[in-house]
Formats: C-alpha cells, structure tokens, sequence
C-alpha cells in the first residue's frame, strides 16, 4: 500500500505540462508533542488538477491544509507551491493562493462588502468596486453586500467565504469542507458553481471534505488520509474498482474499519 | 438561490497567465486595509467611539477639581497649576495608546480572523503597524476632547506646554505601542484566558511612573526601576517645563532611548510568540 504518490491529473491541459506542479510535499511531518498528527506525507499536484483529501476526523486534513498554507509550520518536510518554497519563502505564492472554510470566519460586524473590501486590498486587487460587484453577482450575494457577516444564514455565509476566497481570482485554491452544515440546495450550489470556476480559470484546487458524493463529482484524483498518512490514491472511480466497491463511501468506510486500510485484507496475494 | 452564475459548464479552460504579484499590491496598501478593517469596526459602533472619550474626559474633570481643591492647600501645586490634569492626560496617552493597540489586535482574536489574515500577502510586521496606527487614531479621539475641555472648564490648556507636548506624546504613545507588543505577544502564547493583560499590564508601572508626583518621591530602589522605564522620564520633563519653564533634554534623550530599546525587544518578543503561534497552531485555534 503506497503511502506516497505522485500523479497526473485524468484531463492535464497541455499548459498543465510546462508549469510547475501547483503543490509539491515531501516528507512532511507534524507532530504536537508526543502526538504525530501528519507523518510523512508525499504528493504532487498538477497545475489544474482538483483533488481530494479524504479521511475521518482526526486524520490529519485540517492539519495538513493549515501546513500548506503556511499557517503552520511542519516539523519536518518541504512544501512548494507553484514552484515557491512555501517555508523560505511563502509570501511569493500567497497572492496566487486563497483559502475557504467554515470554521475560519469573517469578522462579524463587518458588513460584506467591507469585509470583501478589506481583503481586496490585502490581495492588492484594482478596481475593487468592480471585482466586488462581480463576484456578488456571480455569488447571489448583491443583495446582503451591505448586511454585517454575522447575521447571515450558513449558506450566505459560506458563499461570503467563497466570495473571499476568489476574490484574488487563485491559482490555487485550498477548502476545508467547503459545503459542511449546509443544505442539500446549498451545497449542490456550490459544487456547482466551484465546477464552473475550475471550468473557466482552470484554477488547482484541493479539497477536504467528509461528502463522499462531492469528491466523486469535483475531484481528479483523490488521497485517502488516515492516521495523518496517505494510505491510498487514485481517481474515485479507480478506488471504487480497487476495493470491489459500488461507492467511494464504502471505500472510505473500509479505509476507516480496516487496520491498514488494505484493499483485500483477506487477500494473502493482495497483502503481500 | 439563483442559477444564474451556473450556466453550461465550458470546456476546462488553459490556465490563464496572470499568476504572479498583483500590480497593487504592496505594505502601504496591506497596512491600510488592515487601517482600514479596524475603521469599520470602530465606526460602526457609537457607543465605542463615545467610550474611547468617554474616561479620559472624566479623569480629567476628577483631576481638575482635584487639582482647584488643592490649589488652596497645596504650595507644590500652586506652583503648577495644571500639573496633575497635564499628568492625567499625558498618562492616558500611554493608556489609551497601549489599549487602542490591544483591543485591535483582540478584534482579530474574539472575530477568528487570524486564518484567513494570515493566508493573504499580509506579514505580520503590516499587521503591527496596522495596529499602531489605529492606536494612534484611537488615542486622537480619546484624548482631544478632553484636552480642549479643560480649557473652559479648568482654564488650563496643555497645549502651552508647546512644542515639547508633541514630544510627550510621541514618547507615551511609544511606550504605549511596545507594551502592547509585549501584551498581545503573551495572548498570543497564552491564548484568549490571558486577555485581561490589555487592561492590567499597564497599571504595573504606575506606581513608578511618577505622573502625579517626582521621582524622588520614591524609595532609591522605586527610583532605579523608574528611570529604567521611559514614563518616569516624560512627567519629570513635563514638571520641568510646568514649574521651571525648561526643556530637560537628557529627560528626553533618556526617553527616546529607552523606547527605542524596548520597541525592538516588544517586536522580536511578538514575532517569537507569532513564530510559536504557527508552530503549535494556534494561529487557528485563538478564539472564543
């Protein structure tokens, strides 16, 4: 069982092939204390490539993505983004990069085309007005722009964060649970959309998610964390045939429920 | 919820060529944004920008009817009348300057912005000018009007202190900004159970910053720990000036000096503590 991998994405673009890998990790470690939270991990994404990172809570997701972002430091490891050493010198690929998630809020008492103003500065953007209308349209936003952060519903805010999240228009683009507590609706909405965004900038994107059917649907390729280590990968569908699965819910299950995570446990040929 | 963004998905498109630096980006405009974020907060909220006024103004009554009662039973102050309310104002410029620093850098901590501040270009250097800024413009608001209205009502106005004033100010607000760096470095170790520094931390020194009354005043030992701070230094300048009409300029050497030193400490201090915060997560993790 591989615990390292590097891939191509299934449908690379030729301009895939001349620039450097969106994301490259070698060997990285974190470790809290006497805890092991990521253990050597080792991957490479392609430039446009939208990939997977999947795993029970406590597998290392969060921690991994916080790493690639360099919100915090690994014990060991090298991370490149986009060719930029992301450790020595990580504010080069920040503007190229952005950032969703749930669970890291927008200040509340913000409205939402402050809190988008702020960060189009912070991203250097010129006509904000513009990028912020743009988006607002693009995201159904238009109508609460002027509306604090706080008082809106999970899925305004969770299209507020998008929102924020491509404001600088990433080359990269990094999210935790990019649809978790919303509404069917809602999260079909956002795959959506997030589809069409890919479609159109041909942007890399790396997703955590605990929705099976939203990395089946979004994903090239997807990593299987567990116990902070990469214990499988491939395309969803080539997982489903690896484990003799119907879904990559079952895959994941059996991931989770399997010492190893072998596709075959009672399989000495697999095993060896 | 509209369909309108989810037209027909096209074909996946060739990366488009605009990675790389954006053209306006740069610290002046990252500084202003995070100026600019704390803005919105602080004008958004009445009450906020009345209560920043709000405790300088009434020290300085307290202080200025302190000071009238006095004036008939002290010599010392008959001397200088205006030397405590100068001292009040002048303290809460050290005050006002460390909190106005503090409580923007809490706003991050209580919003769990740090995430995604900390995702953008924004260095964290930007970010402490951001705050020292804001500090400065929290200070402004604080400490104007209760300046001007001792004029009226105590006809005191502690602009005749002249040039040296701009200096005073300069000097405290400093003092105020390195405190803080300190403050917010500990918050950012400790976490938000540590939060209560912002408004303790700088009562520590009172006593030996000898604002209402000389350093002499003090045991030998209190005068060393004094002189060791830049504050001490400031109100004995101010006394100089109020009852001697002399500028003492080893009073401000000493001052500048001493922030200066501090200043770096209270920055590299804050960088190791953010340097911490990224190893041990906590970037993430600060919040309620």
């Amino acid at each position: 069982m591989p615990n390292a991998t590097s891939f191509s994405p299934v449908d690379a673009t030729p301009a895939a092939s001349i620039e450097p890998p969106a994301l490259s990790v070698d060997g990285l470690v974190k470790r809290f204390g006497a805890v092991t939270a990521v253990s050597g991990l080792t991957f490479t994404i392609p430039a446009g490539a939208t990939v997977g990172l999947l795993g029970g809570n406590g597998a290392g997701k969060t921690t991994t993505i916080s790493m690639l972002l360099g919100l915090l430091l690994p014990t060991e490891g090298r991370i490149e983004a986009m060719g930029v050493d992301m450790l020595a010198d990580r504010y080069r690929a920040l503007p190229r990069m952005n950032f969703s998630s749930p669970y890291v809020e927008l200040p509340h008492r913000l409205s939402v085309r402050q809190n988008l103003r702020v960060y189009a500065d912070l991203y250097g953007l010129d006509l904000v007005g513009d990028r912020i209308a743009a988006l607002a349209a693009e995201l159904d936003l238009t109508d609460f722009l002027d509306r604090p952060s706080g008082k809106l519903s999970a899925g305004q805010k969770t299209r507020v964060a998008l929102a924020k999240a491509l404001l600088n228009d990433p080359d990269l683009l990094l999210l935790d649970e990019p649809t978790a507590s919303l509404d069917p609706d809602t999260a079909d909405w956002v795959r959506t959309y997030l589809e069409r965004y890919r479609g159109r900038t041909g942007a890399t994107m790396l997703l955590a998610s605990h929705n099976m059917g939203e990395v089946e649907r979004l994903c090239d390729r997807v990593l299987m964390m567990k116990r902070g280590r990469i214990v499988d990968d491939g395309g969803p569908s080539d997982l489903i045939d690896k484990y003799g699965r119907k879904t990559l819910e079952e895959v994941f299950l059996h991931i989770a429920r399997t010492p190893h995570g072998d596709p075959h446990p009672d399989d000495p040929k697999a095993a060896a | 919820m509209t369909d309108d963004a989810l037209s027909p998905e096209p074909a996946r498109a060739r990366r488009r060529p605009t990675a790389g630096m954006l053209p306006h980006s740069g610290p002046v405009r990252r500084i202003g944004a995070m100026v600019l974020r704390y803005w919105y907060l602080l004008r958004g909220s009445w009450p906020r920008i009345l209560e920043l006024a709000y405790w300088p103004t009434v020290q300085m009554i307290l202080w200025g009817l302190i000071t009238t009662h006095l004036l008939t039973n002290s010599t010392w102050i008959a001397q200088a009348f205006g030397v405590l309310i100068a001292g009040v104002l002048l303290w809460d410029v050290l005050f006002r300057g460390q909190l106005g620093m503090s409580l923007s850098f809490l706003e991050e901590l209580w919003s769990r912005n740090l995430g995604h501040l900390f995702v953008s270009p924004l260095r964290p250097h930007e970010w402490v000018l951001s705050l020292m800024v804001m500090s400065l413009i929290r200070t402004l608001i604080g400490i104007v009007p209760a300046a001007l209205l001792a004029i009226p009502l105590y006809a005191f106005n502690v602009f005749d202190l002249g040039p040296a004033l701009y200096g005073f100010f300069a000097l405290l607000l400093a003092t105020g900004w390195w405190m803080a760096l300190f403050i917010t470095g500990l918050i950012l170790r400790f976490g938000l159970g540590a939060e209560s520094l912002a408004w303790l931390f700088v009562f520590l020194i009172a006593p030996i910053s000898a604002i209402y009354y000389p350093v002499d005043v003090l045991p030998v030992w209190g005068q060393w720990l004094a002189y060791a701070l830049p504050p001490a230094h400031v109100f004995e300048g101010m006394r100089a000036i109020l009852f001697d009409d002399t500028i003492r300029w080893d009073h401000l050497g000493w001052a500048l000096g001493l922030n200066l030193l501090y200043l770096v400490l209270g920055g590299v201090f804050f960088l190791q503590q953010f340097r911490h915060a990224r190893v041990h997560g906590s970037l993430l993790q600060q919040g309620e």
